[in-house]
C-alpha cells in the first residue's frame, strides 16, 4: 500500500505550495486515476509519490509518504527505486540514452541496484512479456515510435520490481495508435493486479482501467471516488476535465432531445462500456 | 602501446618494423588495411608534410648538402631525421586509427567499467557516443520544420548558414530542458546507487588478446633497457 498523509509541497523557489494537504491510499492491486486541469497538481503529486520530490526535486515536504506502513523519509532515492515506479509524459527523455537495444535499455534498472546476473536476465525477460514486446528485444530504443518507446519505458521500470507503479500522462505525447498501445498495456497490467497511481487527461481511458479516481484542483484533492460515479458525474467539466466522450455524447443527446427509446439505447452502450 | 614502443624504440628501422608487426600485419588479417591507409594518412598528411620541408631544409645540424632551393639548402642529416621523425608518426597514426576502426566505443567503454572505471564516468562515456546520432536527429528535425516554414537551408554558404543559425538556439535549449526530465528518469531508476552496476555482458577477451597485452606492456620496459645500454645501435 503507498499512503499519502496531509502532505504539503512547495517547489524551491516557489511562493506558494503546489500541493496542499493530500491525503490518498493506494491498495495493492488497485489501479487509481488522478484527474485535473493543467496545473492542478498532478505531475507534483507524481513526484511526490514516487520519492522524486524532495529528493531529487528539492523544495520542502510537510505529511508523510508510506509504502507498506514504513515511512520513506530515511530513504535515498535508489532504495526507492525498487519499491515505487514512476514513468513520465516524454517517452525519449526516458529512456537511459546508454542502451544499444530494447533489452539492455530495459536492463538498466536492476543493472544499477547490482542484482545478480542472472536476475538481471530473469527480470528484464519478464519485464519484456508483461508488457508483449519480446519482438523489440532486439531493436535500437531510440528508433521505435513514442508507443513502442513509452512500453519500454515501462518494462524498464517492471524491471526494477516496483511494489507501486506511478505513471504521469503516459499517453500525453502519443498518436491514437500510441495512445491505444499504452491503454493496452495498462489494461493487461491492471487485469494482471499492479498496483497503479495513474495520472491522465484521457478519461476514456481511465473508464476502461481505474476502479478509482482521485481529482485534484489547484493542488487539493476534492473529489475521491468509485472511477464509474466521478467519470460519469457532472462535477467533471467545472474542474477542467473533459469527461468520456460517452458521457458528452449522452449529454448531447439529451440537448438535441432524441427520442426515449433512442437515449435508452445509448445508455445501454454506456452502461456496456463502463467498468464493473 | 605501439606508440609507445615506437618512439623508444628511435631510428628509423625499428618503428617500421613495429608498425609492419603491429599495424599492418593485424589490418591485412582483419580486412580493413585500405581503410586503414586512407584515415591514417588523411590524419597524418599535414604533420608528415611540414615534418618533412622543415627538417630537410632547416635542420640545425645539417652539413651535408643535398641540394639546393633558391635561398634554401636541403641537407642529408635534415633528411635522415625528418625521416625517422616521419616513422615514428607513422606508428602512432596507424596505432590510433588501427584502434579506432577496430574498437566501437560502447565496447571500449563497458571494458573499461569490468575493469573498475566507475559506472557514472562510464554512463557519461557511453551517453556522449550514444546521443551524437540523437543530436543530429534532431537537427535534421528541426531542419525540416523550420524549412517547411520557409527558412533557407539549401543554396549559397551565405544563405545556408543564415539559415543554420536560428537551428543552434532549439538544438541546444531542446538538449537543455531535457536534462532535468532526464535526470528524473536517472534517478528514478537507481542510477545514483552507490558502488558497481551488475553488467549484462561485456566484449570477449581472448587468451591471445591477454597475452599480446602482455607482450607489448613488457616490450615497453625492455626497450626502455635495451636503449639506455646503448643496445639498439643496429637498427640505425
Ligand atoms: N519545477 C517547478 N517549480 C516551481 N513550480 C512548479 C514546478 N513545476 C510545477 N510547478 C507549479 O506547480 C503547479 C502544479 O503543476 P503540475 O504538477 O505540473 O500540474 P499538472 O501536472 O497537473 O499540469 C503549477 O502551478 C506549476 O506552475
Ligand atoms: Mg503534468
Amino acid at each position: 500500500m503507498l499512503t499519502l498523509e496531509s502532505v504539503t509541497y512547495r517547489y524551491a523557489g516557489a511562493p506558494r505550495p503546489s500541493l496542499h494537504d493530500v491525503s490518498l491510499e493506494l491498495h495493492s492491486g488497485e489501479v487509481l486515476g488522478l484527474i485535473g486541469a493543467s496545473e492542478a497538481g498532478k505531475t507534483t503529486l507524481c513526484l511526490v509519490a514516487s520519492g522524486l520530490a524532495p529528493r531529487t526535486m528539492g523544495g520542502t515536504l510537510t505529511g508523510r509518504v508510506l509504502v507498506d506502513g514504513e515511512d520513506t523519509a530515511p530513504l535515498a532515492m535508489h532504495e526507492l527505486a525498487g519499491r515505487i515506479g514512476i514513468a513520465f509524459a516524454s517517452p525519449a527523455t526516458q529512456l537511459s540514452g546508454v542502451a544499444a537495444t530494447v533489452y539492455e535499455e530495459v536492463a538498466f534498472g536492476p543493472m544499477n541496484l547490482g542484482v545478480p546476473r542472472s536476475e538481471l536476465i530473469a527480470r528484464t525477460e519478464e519485464a519484456l512479456t508483461a508488457l508483449r514486446i519480446e519482438s523489440l528485444a532486439d531493436r535500437d530504443p531510440a528508433l521505435l515510435s513514442g508507443g513502442q518507446q513509452q512500453l519500454v519505458a515501462i518494462a524498464g521500470l517492471l524491471a526494477l520490481r516496483p511494489a507501486h507503479l506511478v505513471l504521469d500522462e503516459p499517453t500525453a505525447q502519443l498518436d491514437p495508435a500510441g495512445t491505444a498501445m499504452v491503454a493496452a498495456a495498462l489494461a493487461g497490467l491492471a487485469a494482471g493486479g499492479a498496483s497503479i497511481l495513474v495520472a491522465e487527461q484521457k478519461t476514456d481511458l481511465l473508464l476502461g482501467i481505474c476502479s478509482r479516481v482521485l481529482v485534484i484542483d489547484s493542488g487539493r484533492a476534492v473529489l475521491d471516488g468509485p472511477a464509474a460515479e466521478i467519470l460519469t458525474g457532472p462535477q467533471l467539466a467545472d474542474l477542467g476535465v473533459a469527461p468520456p466522450a460517452a458521457i458528452r455524447l449522452r449529454r448531447a443527446a439529451v440537448n438535441a432531445s432524441l427520442p426515449a427509446a433512442t437515449l435508452a439505447r445509448l445508455d445501454e452502450a454506456i452502461a456496456h462500456a463502463m467498468p464493473q | 602501446m605501439t606508440t609507445a614502443l615506437a618512439v623508444l624504440a628511435g631510428g628509423l628501422l625499428g618503428p617500421a618494423l613495429l608498425t609492419a608487426v603491429a599495424v599492418v600485419v593485424p589490418a591485412v588479417i582483419g580486412r580493413i588495411f585500405g581503410r586503414l591507409l586512407r584515415t591514417a594518412l588523411l590524419l597524418t598528411l599535414p604533420i608528415a608534410v611540414s615534418v618533412l620541408v622543415v627538417n630537410l631544409f632547416f635542420f640545425p645540424a645539417g652539413r651535408d648538402v643535398l641540394f639546393q632551393l633558391g635561398p634554401v639548402t636541403a641537407t642529408a642529416e635534415g633528411l635522415e631525421f625528418a625521416l625517422e621523425t616521419l616513422a615514428r608518426i607513422g606508428a602512432i597514426s596507424g596505432a590510433i586509427t588501427l584502434f579506432y576502426l577496430t574498437t566501437p566505443p560502447s565496447e571500449l567503454v563497458l571494458d573499461l567499467e569490468r575493469r573498475g572505471v566507475s559506472p557514472r564516468i562510464a554512463f557519461v562515456a557511453l551517453a556522449s557516443v550514444q546521443t551524437v546520432p540523437a543530436l543530429v536527429e534532431r537537427a535534421a528535425t528541426i531542419t525540416a520544420a523550420q524549412r517547411a516554414r520557409g527558412l533557407d537551408t539549401e543554396g549559397s554558404l551565405w544563405r545556408r548558414l543564415r539559415g543554420v543559425l536560428p537551428l543552434a538556439g532549439p538544438v541546444l535549449l531542446g538538449s537543455i530542458t531535457e536534462v532535468e526530465a532526464r535526470t528524473l528518469a536517472l534517478e528514478a531508476r537507481g542510477f545514483t546507487r552507490p558502488g558497481r552496476r551488475t553488467l549484462l555482458w561485456w566484449p570477449p577477451d581472448s587468451a591471445r588478446q591477454r597475452l599480446a597485452r602482455w607482450v607489448l606492456v613488457l616490450a615497453v620496459p625492455l626497450l626502455l633497457v635495451a636503449r639506455a645500454l646503448g643496445w639498439l645501435g643496429w637498427l640505425n
